[in-house]
């Protein structure tokens, strides 16, 4: 029986290897086949997206239009994408991060450069989401969506109306502060609070920004750290404040009135979602074409109504209000629609995130822990 | 014969070998290299660090535990003694929870258990804040139940329960009603029979309970975001951290990963040397 169950171990474990230098060239063999094949019927697109980020009926539209099958999977995160990506267990052809994981994606040559020519919409695309800190030269991405990261307050439990990130770390607000549960929004808006550069990698200035959050956690500030839990508690009134995305405080709001959204006086971070194909990717036409589809300004349109993200697009910026009109019989609220397209005068205030160097991250990331200890 | 039998076990140890054997292989790979794959102990020199997060997350599945265990052995003895009805009803209302998803069952004790969630309604609504106001003086609207190491406890002793009632529950229905008797008619009393043969007796469900839920308890990590708040970290969340976190470390990871399967083994294997001859005990 031992030497039976050795031999099964033993199969088992060169089975798998022998499976993982399978797929390997498979996906060679796939890729050569997947250009051959792209002038007939078998074509196939693998898209990585955000959850609840696009109007789902475009990528049926998409299908119809190209005939091309698009296999639609959604990540939680900049961060798990990133490490879906590394260890390999993913074979998308595009994926749309943020700007700060793009330019570590580009710095570690994960990112093929694109063909523009192929991508007419690209045209449409307001040149002030081109040439960004994350991809100077824009020789890698296709922004879709682009906002900002502010405060959401609740106005029937906070006094007065908050103007600062000092809220955050205010005691008036003792247990009712949500802490974005990510390293690097949470020390953004400290660092910003504190009159430095979201994208400082200097030591004294990030542990400063550190020390601020530790000691609003050790006062009981914070109830928690929370990503998409932020909804649920806020729309039924069990914290007061918190930081989110813009996009995401008008779908709360439509829950709850009783929120508002405000980018502090300090200054805030505006960050751009960008399509971007992957170095590896088998099926670049393909990829090509959904990206162009969705620059388009029919696909803008669509998708701002549905996700409440601004698009890039500037004539769907333009059209956006009438458009609301058109579709709901009543007028665009300007308040809220200012909120998820800001001008550029706000804009300018605000800054974009851009990748740290590795100690920066490991920093971050040390701090992250010890504020959990 | 006995050769041509073994070979049924064989799905079963490849699915082992592939998903269970494999995994633990990777993780100690990992844990001994650094990003280059060069070999290194460098990943356990920080392992210090985080002593207080090792300390709680042990701290907080050992009460846990502890509470399912007196919650669940007095309910395990009253199914094994009560009539067949009583036990359907008591193993349906144990089951059926484990029906839905583990994390939509934590979701709503997080919307139960808020600030403005359905407890605090519930005394708002009967007028017990304005009552210990009025006495005490203070001004409270709700109790702070979220956020707490309290709530976590909670949320495992919720979703864990059923994995302590069961084994034991098993062990009392299948104990052999005459050696009770025997016992009795040897002059013992309640409290005696209960000492000597019932509890000595389902030792082994007990062992095997105390590890369902000890084990899942001290490496949960969706329970302490969802109902601790997240702001004291708990073994499970540092790992995620290292995987999906900002820092992408995967090799720290996996050291933690192991430290902790270390301890764990451990503590089990002491905990099992009680049952030693109990030949039923249950080793995960």
């Amino acid at each position: 029986m031992k030497k039976l169950t050795a031999l099964t171990l033993a199969c088992t474990l060169a089975a798998s290897l022998s499976l993982t230098a399978c797929s390997v060239e498979r996906v060679d063999d796939s890729g050569n086949s997947g250009n051959n094949t792209s002038t007939d019927g078998n074509r196939v697109l693998n898209v990585c997206n955000w959850g609840e980020y696009i109007d789902e009926s475009l990528i049926t539209k998409f299908e119809e239009q190209t005939g091309i099958k698009v296999n639609y999977q959604t990540a939680e995160s900049n961060e798990s994408l990133y490490s879906l990506l590394k260890t390999g267990g993913a074979n998308y052809d595009v994926i749309c991060p943020s700007d700060y994981m793009i330019s570590q994606l580009i710095e570690e040559d994960m990112l093929q450069p694109l063909n523009y020519d192929n991508i007419p919409n690209y045209e449409k695309i307001g040149d002030e989401f081109k040439g960004l800190a994350f991809d100077p030269e824009n020789k890698y991405t296709v922004p879709y969506t682009w906002g900002t990261l502010g405060i959401i307050y609740n106005k029937t439990m906070v006094d007065g109306e908050i103007t600062s990130w000092s809220s955050l770390y205010d005691d008036a607000n003792k247990g009712n502060v949500l802490l974005i549960n990510n390293s690097r929004d949470a020390f953004g808006n400290a660092l910003i609070y504190l009159g430095y550069s979201v994208n400082t990698t200097n030591e004294t200035e990030i542990r400063e920004a550190y020390e601020l959050i530790a000691d609003a956690a050790k006062r009981g500030i914070f109830q928690g750290k929370v990503m998409d839990e932020v909804f649920n508690k806020m729309e039924q009134g069990n914290a007061a404040i918190a930081t989110y995305y813009a996009g995401d405080y008008l779908t709360m709001y439509e829950n709850n009135p009783d929120l508002a959204y405000v980018l502090p006086e300090e200054g805030a971070n505006w960050f751009v979602d960008a399509w971007c194909i992957l170095k590896n990717a088998q099926h670049t036409s393909e990829a090509e074409e959904w990206i162009n589809f969705l620059a388009s300004t029919d696909s803008s349109l669509a998708n701002m109504d549905y996700i409440w993200y601004a698009s890039p697009n500037t004539e769907a910026l333009e059209k956006y209000p009438e458009y609301y009109k058109e579709t709901y019989g009543e007028e665009l609220d300007m308040e809220l629609y200012n909120i998820m397209a800001p001008s550029t005068d706000v804009l300018k205030k605000c800054e974009n995130y851009v990748v740290l160097p590795e100690e920066t991250r490991t920093l971050y990331n040390d701090l992250w822990i010890q504020l959990g200890l | 014969m006995k050769n041509k039998r073994s070979l049924l076990a064989i799905p079963y140890v490849g699915w082992m070998a592939l998903f269970v054997v494999a995994p633990i292989i990777m993780v100690v790979i990992y844990a001994f290299t650094t990003a280059d794959f060069s070999v290194t102990g460098e990943n356990f020199t920080r392992m210090s660090t985080f002593t207080v997060i090792f300390t709680r997350s042990f701290k907080l599945a050992i009460i846990a535990t502890l509470v399912c265990l007196l919650i669940g052995y007095p309910l395990s003895y009253a199914m094994a003694k009560e009539g067949k009805g009583f036990q359907r009803v008591a193993m349906l209302l144990i089951m059926l929870p484990m029906w839905v998803n583990f994390l939509l069952r934590t979701y709503s004790m997080m919307s139960i258990m808020e600030n403005n969630g359905l407890i605090n309604q519930f005394f708002a609504a009967i007028g017990l804040f304005d009552l210990i106001n009025h006495v005490f003086g203070t001004n409270i609207q709700y109790f702070k139940m979220i956020g707490t190491q309290g709530a976590v406890v909670v949320g495992m002793v919720y979703n864990y329960l059923p994995f302590m009632v069961l084994p034991i529950y098993s062990t009392l229905i299948k104990m052999d009603n005459t050696l009770l008797e025997a016992a009795q008619d040897l002059g013992a009393d309640t409290a005696t029979v209960f000492r000597k043969v019932i509890l000595p007796l389902s030792l082994p469900g007990i062992l095997s309970g105390v590890t369902m839920v000890f084990v899942p308890s001290v490496s949960t990590f969706a329970i302490s975001r969802l109902l601790g708040g997240g702001i004291q970290m708990l073994l499970g969340d540092l790992i995620e951290q290292q995987f999906l976190g900002g820092a992408y470390n995967p090799h720290l990871g996996s050291a933690i990963a192991l430290v902790m399967m270390v301890i764990v083994v451990a503590c089990m294997w002491v905990m099992n040397r009680f049952g030693e001859g109990e030949e039923q005990a249950v080793m995960l």
